[in-house]
């Protein structure tokens, strides 16, 4: 195979590209380190304002939040960037497509249909883990179902997610209904999970999961970088894309399942965070943009956490908050696209 | 050799390549031309990989394009589509350097960046390398994506109309290039061309597809004749010998 270069004497130019890169490497570290810095000074205040009375227990409470926080905003975060690379589109996340909802329908059915078993009375860490390999079968078939074909228009992709949103958390309620009342006991701790009130066993589970699951998205980010280009133009630079994203896919399906099991769906915390990551760094280079987008992720959560309870001693659920400021964004970027 | 066995593609019903048959000698300049809808770009998907078919085979090296790793194949054989759109945002030296990615798989070598800088160079995209796609004009976001292709550096190079949107002056340049892969370098460039006095002045052999059958291919100045023009394109075409080439005219 030949290397070599057609050289080019009367357009030659000294060597730009090389500085132009190391400028840009340089922007996006400094821009992680002061993400860095923030998400630091928010951990240190949140775990350490308005801290009364048994300062050790409460610490120890604190510490499980901040605990619960880095994992769920970082498993959001890092499922969140890759699904949008994956899907070549910057408004979808596994949210906003009903992925977390399939999940609770999965935790639903699976409770459902064991009763009698007494699979109930289960290791919850061995039915976490069917819930997760379930959800891994069943959220490709739900994506390779939606974005199986060619170019699919984005309002009927967006439309697709809310109905399949609507349709699982309807099924699952449905289904709660008609299991018996022991059992229910059991799915109520795993369904009404929140950021204050998390199985301490799925945590630790989950604290030691995470490196694990970083490892193996972090594998795929530079073919995933390729993967944005688009399904040809990342096969003709060599990559296997399908692979690609079926590996991608596995990570999403693990990610959201975590995360959903910990404090339950956060609908659009995902969206946001993925596009403030792409924003701050102005990167395409996913090496950058999840831990990026996982910094703002334990920003929001933390930051958010903290403000709602010592500003406004408020207990009202963050991800209410979240969806909020999450949806309202959602809506201007719908409308954004509809203008072009 | 790029060898093309029986290859079929059908859309439902319609039959858009057809049982089509063609072998690609290694070096060299190769046009395909042929009316719009004729099945140019559904047989260069195929033969690049993007597109499966329904039966036959391609070989480029004897390498089978339907099994050979895709990482393999990205090292030997570039392509560049008719269409290209990108969801993620990028600037022109961003792109450029995607055409390294079979060679370097994301890191790139001062040998990487030296390539990134000629083709960026070459194709007048200095003032506009830092600049995102989104910014630019249609033809200058075209030779931006040629770029790209060319950085790969393959010994085969397959491009789906690389002159849209090009003004003259860079369809020459871009045309020249091209001439210039083959003669000193022994690439095998293919490429679909609608302006056949391009292709008649810088490809060694011309292939014309109609229905999705190949009906005729040859040396450049046989296929420049209005017997087989009228045949391809239905059109009544002169055919002029102007400084050493054969020229059609059909403008009126
Ligand atoms: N996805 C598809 N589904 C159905 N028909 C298709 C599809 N893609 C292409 N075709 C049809 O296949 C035929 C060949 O298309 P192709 O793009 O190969 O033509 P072409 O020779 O490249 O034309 P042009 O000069 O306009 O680029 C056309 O009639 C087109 O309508
Ligand atoms: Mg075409």
């Amino acid at each position: 195979m030949t290397t070599r270069t057609v050289q080019v004497t009367a357009t030659h130019l000294p060597p730009a590209s090389a500085g132009a890169f190391r400028d840009a490497r340089r922007r996006e570290r400094r821009t992680l380190a002061v993400l860095v810095v923030v998400a630091a000074a928010v951990l240190v205040g949140f775990c350490t304002i308005g801290l009364v009375g048994n300062w050790e227990y409460a610490l120890g409470i604190r510490l499980r939040k901040v605990a619960t926080m880095i994992v769920v905003g970082y498993a959001i975060a890092c499922s969140s960037v890759i699904f949008q690379t994956v899907t070549g589109n910057r408004i979808l996340t596994p949210g906003i497509m009903g992925f977390d909802a399939l999940f609770v329908l999965i935790q639903t059915l699976i409770v459902f249909f064991s009763s009698g078993l007494a699979l109930t009375a289960a290791d919850p860490r061995l039915l976490f883990a069917g819930q997760v390999v379930t959800m891994v079968v069943f959220a490709s078939a739900l994506y390779r179902w939606l974005f199986g074909r060619r170019s699919r228009d984005l309002y009927v992709l967006v439309l697709a997610g809310v109905i399949f949103g609507t349709l699982f958390s309807s099924l699952s309620s449905l289904a709660s209904r008609l299991i018996n009342p022991n059992d229910f006991v059991v799915l109520q701790d795993t369904l009404f999970a929140s950021f204050n009130q998390v199985d301490p066993g799925l945590l630790l589970l989950s604290v030691l999961l995470m490196p694990a699951m970083t490892a193996w998205a972090a594998r795929l980010f530079a073919r995933l970088d390729v993967v944005a280009l688009g399904r040809d133009h990342a096969i003709g630079l060599g990559v296997d894309h399908s692979s690609v994203v079926n590996q991608a896919l596995v990570a999403i399906a693990v990610l959201v399942s975590v995360s959903t099991a910990l404090v339950g769906p956060i609908t659009f915390l995902g969206l946001l965070v993925a596009n403030l990551a792409r924003q701050l760094t102005g990167t395409y280079r996913h090496r950058v943009l999840v831990p990026a987008a996982g910094l703002v992720s334990v920003i929001v959560l933390l930051g958010g956490q903290l403000v709602l309870e010592q500003v406004f001693s408020l207990n009202t659920a963050l991800s209410v908050i979240i969806n909020f400021a999450g949806g309202v964004y959602f809506i201007a970027l719908l409308v954004r696209e509809s203008r072009r | 050799m790029i060898q093309i066995d029986h290859v079929t593609k059908r859309y439902g019903e319609t039959t858009v390549v057809d049982d089509v048959c063609l072998s690609i000698p290694k070096g060299g300049v190769t046009s395909i031309i042929g009316a719009n809808g004729a099945g140019k770009s559904t047989l260069l998907s195929i033969v690049s990989r993007l597109l499966p078919s329904d039966s036959g085979s391609v070989t480029v090296d004897g390498l089978d394009v339907a099994t050979t790793p895709s990482g393999k194949l990205a090292r030997r054989l570039a392509v560049l589509r008719q269409e290209n759109h990108m969801s993620v945002r990028l600037t022109v030296r961003e792109l450029v350097a995607f055409g390294r990615f079979p060679h370097s798989g994301g890191r790139l070598t001062s040998h990487d960046l030296d390539l990134v800088d000629e083709a960026i160079g070459y194709f007048e995209l200095t003032d506009l390398a830092d600049r995102h796609l989104d910014q630019l004009s249609g033809g200058q976001r075209q030779r931006a994506y040629v770029a790209m292709v060319l950085c790969q550096d393959t010994d085969y190079v397959l491009l789906d109309e690389p002159l849209n949107n090009l003004d003259m002056r860079h369809s020459v340049q871009m045309m020249r290039r091209l001439r210039r892969m083959a003669d000193e370098f022994a690439k095998t460039v293919v490429l679909v061309v609608h302006d056949i006095n391009f292709a008649s002045c810088h490809s060694d052999t011309i292939v014309a597809m109609k229905n999705g059958k190949v009906i005729a291919q040859g040396d450049t100045a046989a296929m420049m004749s209005p017997d087989v023009l009228r045949e391809v394109y239905d059109l009544d075409i002169d055919v002029h010998d102007l400084s050493g080439h054969r020229i059609g005219v059909y403008f009126s």
